[in-house]
Parts: C-alpha cells; structure tokens; sequence
C-alpha cells in the first residue's frame, strides 16, 4: 500500500490536477506509467494473504476467569480498541472465528469442551494463552486445573500476567500479527544476537 | 452474637427438647457461639433451632464441611445459622468420621442447604440421608476421591529447577502413553 | 433424537450427557370432543402433541456470564425445567490456601470472586484478625472502606454493562467500560495492579494511598452521579426495555428466604437486609447512608436496586474521603505485620520479625470462625480454621453467588428462553466465586 505524504497543500493541488488528468484520460506516457506505478503493489498471494489474515483476525468471544475481564477491557472498552488492530468482529461461534484467546483458568472439567471448540474452529487458527493460569498452571499448582493449555492445544503466544494489563493484550496480538506475517518478532534474540537459535516446531 | 450464657441457654433448650445426648459441646471462642451436636440428631437440632426455638435462627447463612485430621473424628459440617431479627449468628457443628460419613439432609428446614450439601459431599464425602438429588457438583462427576480432605495430596505438576530437570520428561518426548501418542488432525506441525 | 431415559435430565451419565438435545414426548391432553355447529357429531380433541425438548446451553456461551452450564427442558419457547451444571472453571483455590502461609493465602482468596476483589480479601483478613485478636488501625479501615466502595461501583458496573449486553442495549457495555476505566485507575494507583493488587493484608493495608489518589477519586465521585443519571435515562424510559424487565422472573421473598439468597437479590423483594447496616463491620457504622429497596422482587426491582447502590456508594466514598483519619495504615505489631523497610536498616528486631514473617509467617492460635460481609452479590462469608502453625488448615469462602444461583430455577422456571437470559444477567452469577 502505497501512502503518500499528505498534509503540504501544494502537494495535494498537483495531486488533485493529475487525478483530474487521469480521468479524462489525457495522461500519457511517462506520466501514465508513473502514475499506475504509485498505485500498484506487486507481491505474493502468500503475503497477500497473510497480510489480509493478519489484520482481520477474528477473536472467539471465550471468557473463562479473571483474565477475561481485562480481554473484554480490551476488546470492548473504550480506552483500549482491539478493534483498531482489524479485530473488529467478536464472534461467538467457533465456526466464524479465527483466534482462540484462552483467557483464564483451564480446569480438568473444562479442558474436553475447549478442545472440543478448537476442533470446532476452521483453519487458520491461531491461539492465544492469555494469563498465567492458561498459560502454565499459574499459581494454582493443584488438582483442579490442566497445567497449562499447551497440554492439548497447540498455543502460539503466551502472555504473562496474573492478569495481564490490557496494553500486554495488545502487545501479544501484535506480535501474533507478525507472526502471521511470516515476520515473527526476535526479541531477545535480537538484543542478544542469537539469530540462528529457532527452535522450528 | 449470643454470648456465653447464651449460648449455654440455646444448649440447654435442645437437650430439653430433643434429648441429653444430642448435645456434645458448646464453645465460645473469640466472640463465636458453636454448639456441637450429635452427627445423627443434627437435621432435628437445626429444624429445633430455625423454628420452634424461642429465639428461632431462621436463616442459613453457611454450611460447609472441614477436615479436623488429625483429631477423630475427622469431618466436620458446620451450619452457620443466622437470625435477621435480632441479627445474631450460631454456628452448630458436627463431626463424623471417615468411616461412616453419614448426616441427615436439612433440604426441607432450608432449600439452600440444596447446593452447599453436594459441595461438601463432594469435597469431604459427606453423605446426607434424604438428599434429593445427591451428586457432584464441582468437581467432574465420575472424580474419584474427596479432595479436600487433608490426607488427599495437592497434586498439581512437579515444579522443575535446576536439580531435577533432568528426571522429568520433556514436553517434545514421547512419554508410554498419554495424549502425545495419539494423533491429532490439527497439529500444526507441533 | 432418542427419548431422554425416563426421568430427569440429569439422569443422564456424565460423560453422554454431551448430546446436546434430547426429545421426549408428552402425552397429548384428553381433551374434550369438540361439537362441529349444526350437527350432534363431535370430533376428537385437536390438541397437538407438545415435546420437551432438553437442550443443553453450554459452557461456552455468549450470555451465560462465564462458564455456567444449563440443562433447559424447553415445550416450544417455554422453560419448564432448568437444572444449572457448575464446575468448569473450579480451581481447587481452597485447597491451595492450606499450603499457604496467612499471607501468601490472601492472593489466592482474592481471585475467587474476580470481580469483587477486594471483597474477598477483606472478608479473609477479618476472619484472621478476629482469630489473633488483632487491631485494624482507623485510618486502615477508612482506606479498605474507600477501597471497597469502588470496587462495588465496578463491579456494578461491570454487571451493567454486560447484563445489558446480554438484553440488547449494546452502548451500555461501552459506556459501563469507560467508568469502569476509572476505578481501575484508581486501584492502579494505590495498589499497583488493576485487578487483584495484593492491598488489603491482615491487620491493615499494605500501603498508604499516594498523594494524587484523593483529588482523583473526588473527581470521580463528582462526576459519576451525573453518569448514573444518563444511564438510567437511557434504559429507564426505553419501552422495549421495561417490557422485558418488569414482572419477569419475580420470586417472592419466603422462596429467596429460604434459599438462603442475600444482597441485592433479597432486596429487590423488599426484604431490607444489608450487613452493612444490620451488623456493621470495618468503619461502616460512621457512614450515613441508605439501602435501596425494591418491591415486586422482579427483574426490574434487581436492575432499580443495583443503580441506587452505586449511588449510596459514591456517597460513602465521599464521606469517607472527608473523614480519612491521620495514622498507620497497619497495625503496628510487628509479629503480624511487616515492619516499614526504613527499620530494617537501624533495628536487629525489625530484622528478625521480617525475616520470620517473609519465610514463615504468622502463627495464628489455632480456633475457627466465620466472618460475613456485604459483597457487591450478597453476603460473602469467610471460614477459617486455624491450627496453630502458619499455614491455615482449612479456608472456605461462602461465595454468594454460589447459594443465589439456587434462586434461577424460581426465576427461569416457566418463562421464556429470552427471559431466562434476562434472569441470568440479572442474578449476576461470577462462575469464580460459584466455582472457586
């Protein structure tokens, strides 16, 4: 996507003239070939696509415990807008969504119906263990609960806190997005030079 | 709260009315009226108390269980009575052991003993004769044991630090049985 | 579609209770001959069969607020029998806290009902200070007091804002949202953290409020009122909205009675009881406010209830702020409290007590009790036994949203689907506190 500079008004005169131009058709070689140049963007249907996926993400309404709330502060609060992240649809049925925000305590009654609506969800689908307690057991080491949600469930973020500040919600959205966008962000293995040490799973 | 003597008024009401052996003890502890009643006649001592006491105490505030362990008899259910009019509270309480848990219901002196008695039924075993529809509630159904008992171990995962991580199984290793074994058709290349 | 095996719902195995409809068919009425006019020839009763059909909403679902689980026994749009599974987000929290020191087990308390946090903790610290005898310093109270109130404004803002999501009136979550914004500011400010900040500790608070929190919080108490009013503007003269709420799922007050059901449940029935009043903890009884109290005891009387509270809160907030005493701000025994970090440089004693309480903890003499408080849902009591050593032997929260989910089989039993799930919103269940 191309953006042009805006805000100098003479800039946006010759903008409006070469429009003008262009609509009547008077625009002719070099210019026309500039003029379709700016306007175009030539890449993969793989990016493409995963640029279209990445900002359009879909969230599952699933709320299980505390961190819940701070999903919905995230979502549906004014002060922090996921919807300005292109997650503007919360849907409630697995079928129609894209993201699984795992937001609170998963318990041992609980964990057959999540993996149920997992399987429910059609692909691409992407999982987001939000809270410490989705994430590993939390502080709740015990009988009760299932240790962590990547125990039967493919998780692509974790986001740390006991609950995480809406603002981490954000933070771990954002990345997910670049993950989708094949350009996952490095980290400390940026600040520590470690490029190299993936582990592909 | 009713103080002391009090309390040993309420005490000696129930027996008048319902028998000596009923009452086992009273205790007055940091300002907390607990009369202690026998395991069997406790459902007629709290039907006594909400409704044809004098100063009846006519509303359930709580009935949960406990777990005396080590002392015999172990399990306890407590009743927290309360009395909106003269806004006083009583605690009656029972022990049962492990061996024959067995308490009469108290569904029909109050329906919200409904809920509170299959939570303690689950968490202690508890079993409440004439219970209407006596089974898990908080737990999963088929749950074996009674966790909240104090000889039921935490469970939870062994936390791994340095000492020990080499005895623990790592998530990406195949461990005899499990979930890991079975396939799954939405593995995402995990 | 099999027919459900005689009996109950419930009757059902666990594990195939997950087929999600179950169909049964009731015998069709023996109903009269009709006559035809004009003729001595009667036909045979029309009346069709009626099924129940038994779906099951479950506990992945948009209005049910968490993870609540209802077994519905539907004829056509009526509800005929409802039998509520709870359980899916039960954490073993109790169990958990009898591996903790007294301290430690205030965290853990505080997530059981997540959105009446500091409720929570304040009901624990009550019953362990009552066990060691212990004085909350005034200047303490005032500040849990103010802490309280604010948390019962955002709770009963949350519950407005998505008990009316679940009705329709969609702005209201947003608008619910954005006050609520400003609560947890305020909390971020005291205790460090919006939700769950480790505040109230036994014996006090863990901290003095700082300078900015006063002038905030005025802020806010003047211009909530305000905000109050319009939303109620905005539902109270919506015509679609008092149709739905007024005379639907009204229980009377014997049958909430008897259930055991407090808080503002109770008092839309009339029924004036408010532990805040009736046996007044902490700094209530220096505090001049007024219980609000409903009549029929239906959805409406609930919603009513729930606004005039937040406005008696605003008005404790305000006298409390007024009256904040000079003092500590935890009881200054040292073998329960932490001693301030300025003596440990200076004192071997304030050494030795913060290195006792950090790995140990304090030791409470061993005894039990029960103590009750008025939460935002009800009366929300806290039993401790204590055996002596550090660690209590047993916590147990009487959550009240636990014992008032009793009440929503009265309220949905014979209205319709939507009006269960206005009675649903309106019991403001917390599946944390029912499941702890």
């Amino acid at each position: 996507m191309i953006r042009e500079k805006v805000g100098r008004p003479e800039e946006f005169r010759s903008r409006q003239l070469r429009a003008q131009q262009m609509l009547k058709g008077e625009l002719e070689g070099r210019d026309l070939e500039q003029y379709v140049e700016e306007r175009v963007l030539l890449t993969r249907l793989a990016k493409a696509q995963d640029w279209a996926r990445a900002n359009a993400i879909w969230p599952l309404g699933f709320g299980l415990a505390c961190c819940a709330i701070e999903m919905i502060s995230v979502i549906g609060s004014p002060r922090n807008d996921l919807a300005r992240f292109g997650a503007e649809v919360i849907r409630f049925s697995p079928r129609q969504a894209d993201m699984l925000i795992l937001s609170g305590r998963v318990s041992i009654k609980m964990a057959p119906v999540i993996r149920r609506i997992y399987d429910q969800m059609l692909e691409p689908k992407w999982v987001l263990s939000m809270g410490a307690c989705a994430s590993s057991a939390g502080m709740f080491n015990n009988y009760a609960l299932v240790a962590g949600a990547d125990k039967f469930l493919p998780v692509d973020i974790y986001i740390p806190g006991c609950p995480p500040r809406p603002e981490a919600l954000n933070y771990g959205i954002i990345k997910l997005q670049n993950l989708i966008k094949g350009q996952p962000d490095q980290s400390w293995r940026e600040r520590y030079r470690a490029e190299g040490t993936e582990e592909v799973a | 709260m009713p103080d002391a003597t009090g309390l040993e008024l309420i005490a000696q009401a129930v027996r008048e009315r319902l028998g000596e052996s009923v009452v086992v003890g009273t205790s007055f502890h940091r300002e907390a009226a607990t009369l202690e009643v026998a395991p069997e006649h406790v459902a007629d001592a709290v039907r006594y108390l909400a409704r044809d006491a004098d100063e009846p105490f006519e509303f359930l505030a709580s009935l949960h269980g406990c777990d005396y362990h080590p002392h015999e008899p172990r399990l306890g259910v407590h009743y927290q009575l309360l009395s909106r009019r003269r806004v006083e509270r009583l605690g009656v309480r029972t022990r049962v052991g492990t061996d024959d848990p067995r308490v009469p219901s108290v569904v029909d002196v109050f329906g919200g003993a409904n809920f509170q008695e299959r939570e303690v039924y689950d968490f202690f075993g508890v079993v409440f004769d004439g219970h209407p529809d006596l089974r898990r509630i908080l737990l999963p159904e088929d749950y074996e044991g009674h966790p909240q008992r104090r000889d039921f171990p935490i469970g939870g995962e062994p936390v791994l630090f340095t000492f020990n991580e080499d005895q623990m199984p790592r998530w990406w290793e195949k461990r005899s049985g499990g979930w890991q074994n079975s396939d799954s058709d939405s593995e995402n290349g995990r | 579609m099999s027919s459900a095996g005689g009996g109950r719902p419930t009757d059902i195995p666990y594990r195939e209770r997950e087929r999600s409809a179950t169909l049964e068919r009731m015998d069709p009425g023996t109903g009269e001959g009709i006559p035809v006019a004009g003729t001595d020839v009667e036909l045979e009763s029309l009346e069709p069969e009626t099924e129940l059909f038994t779906i099951n909403m479950g506990p992945h679902h948009p209005a049910t607020h968490g993870v609540l689980r209802l077994l519905v026994t539907l004829e056509g749009e009526y509800v005929r029998e409802l039998h509520p599974l709870v359980g899916y987000v039960h954490t073993g929290i109790e169990k958990s806290c009898e591996d903790q020191s007294y301290w430690k087990a205030i965290t853990f308390v505080e997530r059981m009902d997540y959105l009446a946090y500091y409720f929570n903790a304040q009901a624990y610290c009550m019953a362990v200070e009552r066990l060691l005898g212990e004085e909350v310093p005034r200047r303490a109270e005032y500040l849990r007091v103010i802490h309280c109130e604010l948390n019962r404004i955002s709770s009963h803002l949350f519950w407005l804002a998505t008990a009316m999501l679940d009705l329709g009136a969609i702005s209201m979550l947003w608008y619910g949202l954005r006050d609520r914004e400003m609560t947890l500011d305020l909390f971020e400010m005291s205790g460090g953290q919006r939700m769950h900040p480790r505040y109230f500790q036994v014996g006090g608070v863990i901290e003095d409020i700082p300078p900015g929190f006063e002038a905030k919080c005025r802020e806010f108490c003047r211009r909530m009122p305000a905000r109050i009013d319009q939303y109620e503007s905005i539902l109270n003269r919506n015509e679609i909205f008092l149709r739905r709420m007024k005379n639907v799922g009204v229980v009377d007050r014997e049958t909430m009675v008897d259930l055991g059901v407090t808080g503002p449940l109770l008092r839309a029935t009339g029924d004036p009881w408010d532990l805040r009043k009736a046996s007044p903890y902490s700094a209530y009884g220096e505090f001049d406010f007024r219980i609000p109290v409903g009549t029929v005891g239906d959805n409406y009387d609930r919603f009513r209830v729930r606004m005039a509270e937040m406005r008696e809160s605003i008005r404790i907030i305000e006298q409390a702020l007024d009256g904040l005493p000079e003092g500590p701000y935890i009881t200054g025994n040292r073998k329960v409290a932490l001693p301030p970090r300025s003596e440990l440089a200076t004192s071997m004693e304030a050494l030795i007590h913060h290195f006792k309480l950090v790995t140990e903890g304090f030791r409470v003499p061993p005894g039990e009790t029960y103590a009750a408080i008025e939460s935002p849902r009800g009366e929300l009591g806290c039993f401790v036994l204590a055996d002596g050593s550090a660690k209590p032997a047993r916590v147990h929260m009487r959550d009240p949203s636990f014992v008032n989910l009793q009440a929503l089989k009265p309220m949905g039993e014979g209205g319709l689907i939507a009006d269960l799930i206005a009675a649903i919103a309106m019991l403001d269940p917390i599946l944390g506190g029912i499941d702890r």
